[in-house]
């Protein structure tokens, strides 16, 4: 909705709960970002600076929640109103998740700095964890734009982060059964990458609410999830 | 309990009660309801709501053939109540009006006793034989007026005495005595405090058993509150209407979000 409402101070609580929410979703951003390159570049720092970094996005996720408490009790909001409040709530929830995960990363990558390095698999992480920044990114906008069209091209994408990870997973079970040396190394880079592949379903549920903010309808689930891995063996590795 | 609920919210299968095609109304030359169609249901909260002067209370008394009493008001257009056009050359108005009773925004109780205020439509459309009859109507009527309890020791005390909520819910009382099938409320509550307030919309809950209720509001949190089915006039002319749930969270019209979310439209 382009009008204003008619009490400016509504307009400027829904813009500072959003306002909130998008300095979270660049904190999440660069938290996956800076994760993947601290797991590819053993960058102890980085890895630090990430898992310090989670406390910042759990913090606003409260104050999101405590001002869109507010704004529900105080102005009652409906309509469009109304689906811009649950979804703030919804997104930043999401948005606190992927947090986590990143600091997971992170903390993993503390470990697997001290074994060596197996195959080329933390590059396809992070390529990985790069895809899914890039979905969160568009996400973002597509909820800072209102575009639809966007949210669903990002809940499309997450079919590829679903396959890039069972490429991930095929790999990293090729290098276990090669050296049993390997195992703690790709224990550690199997839960990163399944970390990544969690952030791709927060991220598609972000676009999905901004399909619903827009259009007052959750997307149909047309989709089948692509994880294959439930059903992998290590047959014909 | 709650599945029940969505139940009922889902179906929203009620009779029509009222049927409005293609009804203008018009006060001398200016032209207040514009071609407005609504089907009413039975057994139905349905709020009116629209800015002051959209016209929702000249369509609400169309409904019960109030407008007649305005020399300059000309309404066009069929209403029919359970299938009977309500403005027949046959049909009395009066007896009309007992069928489709009014609660207007004032609480306006006759001077005179609780007790009289409830029988006064009762005695004209002599629907009570003898007094035992009519105590009986009387008690009935103010316990589905939610305010049995708080006068049933001083029926001959006069209405005008009770406080502003009592007397709404005796003017309701009043209203529901002569056996009316629908209750049209226009903004039956503007003139009550909260807790009157909160006290009326429970019992207009309640009428919705027995009722089909319409009421004009301009508090759009009590259309929301109240009502299953919510019309959004704006300008003389039905903008939107549809099952309350909706038009709260997802409207159709861009007038209807403008006008609900309080935006400047
Ligand atoms: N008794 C009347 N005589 C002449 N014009 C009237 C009368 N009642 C209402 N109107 C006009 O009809 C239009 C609709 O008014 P009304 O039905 O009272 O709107 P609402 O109830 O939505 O505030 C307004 O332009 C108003 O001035
Ligand atoms: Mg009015």
């Amino acid at each position: 909705m382009i009008d204003p409402h008619i009490a400016s101070a509504f307009d400027r609580d829904l813009e500072t709960i959003q306002a909130m929410l998008m300095k979270m979703g660049g904190l999440v951003e660069t938290a996956i970002l800076e994760g993947a390159e601290a797991l590819e570049h053993r960058d102890l720092d980085k890895a630090e600076k990430v898992r310090s970094g989670d406390k910042a996005i759990d913090r606003l996720e409260e104050q999101v929640n405590e001002e869109a408490t507010r704004v529900i009790a105080l102005r009652a909001p409906t309509a469009s109103d109304l689906r811009t409040v649950m979804t703030v709530i919804k997104i930043s929830a999401n948005l606190e998740r992927c947090g986590d995960y990143a600091k997971n990363m992170a903390k993993r990558t503390t470990v697997l700095a001290e074994t060596p390095p197996v195959g080329s698999a933390s590059v396809s992480i992070r390529k990985l964890a790069r895809e899914v920044q890039l979905m969160l990114k568009d996400a973002l906008d597509s909820y800072i734009q209102r575009d639809a069209d966007l949210a669903m091209q990002v809940i499309e994408r997450d079919e590829d982060v679903d396959q890039i990870y069972n490429a991930l997973f095929r790999e990293l079970l090729t290098h276990m059964m090669e050296d049993p040396r390997n195992i703690t190394p790709c224990m550690h880079l199997h839960f990163v990458a399944k970390n990544c592949e969690r952030m791709g379903d927060h991220v598609t549920s972000i676009a999905e609410q901004v399909v619903y903010l827009v259009t007052g309808s959750m997307p149909d689930d047309g989709r089948n999830k692509q994880d294959a891995t439930p059903y992998m063996t290590d047959e014909g590795l | 309990m709650n599945d029940m609920r969505l139940l009922q919210r889902t179906q929203g299968m009620n009779d029509i009660k009222i049927q409005a095609n293609g009804v203008d109304v018009f006060y001398a030359d200016n032209h207040a309801i514009k071609d407005v169609s609504v089907e009413i249901e039975d057994k139905t909260v349905t709020a009116f709501i629209g800015p002051s002067g959209c016209g929702k209370s000249t369509f609400l008394r169309c409904l019960n053939r109030m407008n007649d009493t305005i020399d300059i008001c000309k309404v066009t257009g069929d209403i029919l109540l359970d299938g009977e056009d309500i403005y027949d050359p046959k049909v009395d108005p009066v007896q009309l009006r007992a069928k489709v009773g009014m609660v207007f925004q004032k609480p306006n109780p006759f001077p005179k006793s609780i007790y009289d205020n409830v029988a006064y439509g009762p005695r004209i459309h002599g629907l009570a034989k003898n007094k035992a009859e009519l105590d009986e109507i009387i008690e009935k009527s103010l316990r589905r007026g939610a305010i049995w309890d708080e006068v049933k020791d001083r029926l001959k005390q006069p209405g005008t005495g009770l406080s502003g909520g009592q007397q709404q819910r005796l003017c309701i009382a009043r209203a529901i005595a002569t056996e009316p099938e629908v209750l049209l409320m226009d903004e039956p509550c503007s003139a009550l405090d909260p807790i009157a307030t909160a006290q009326v919309e429970e019992l207009i809950d309640e009428l919705k058993q027995n009722y089909s209720v319409v009421i004009v509001t301009h508090s759009m949190q009590q259309a929301a509150r109240v009502s299953q089915k919510t019309a959004f006039f704006h300008l003389g002319s039905l903008v939107e209407y549809g099952e309350t749930g909706k038009i709260f969270t997802n409207p159709e019209d861009s007038r209807t979000e403008s006008y609900i979310t309080g935006r400047i439209g």
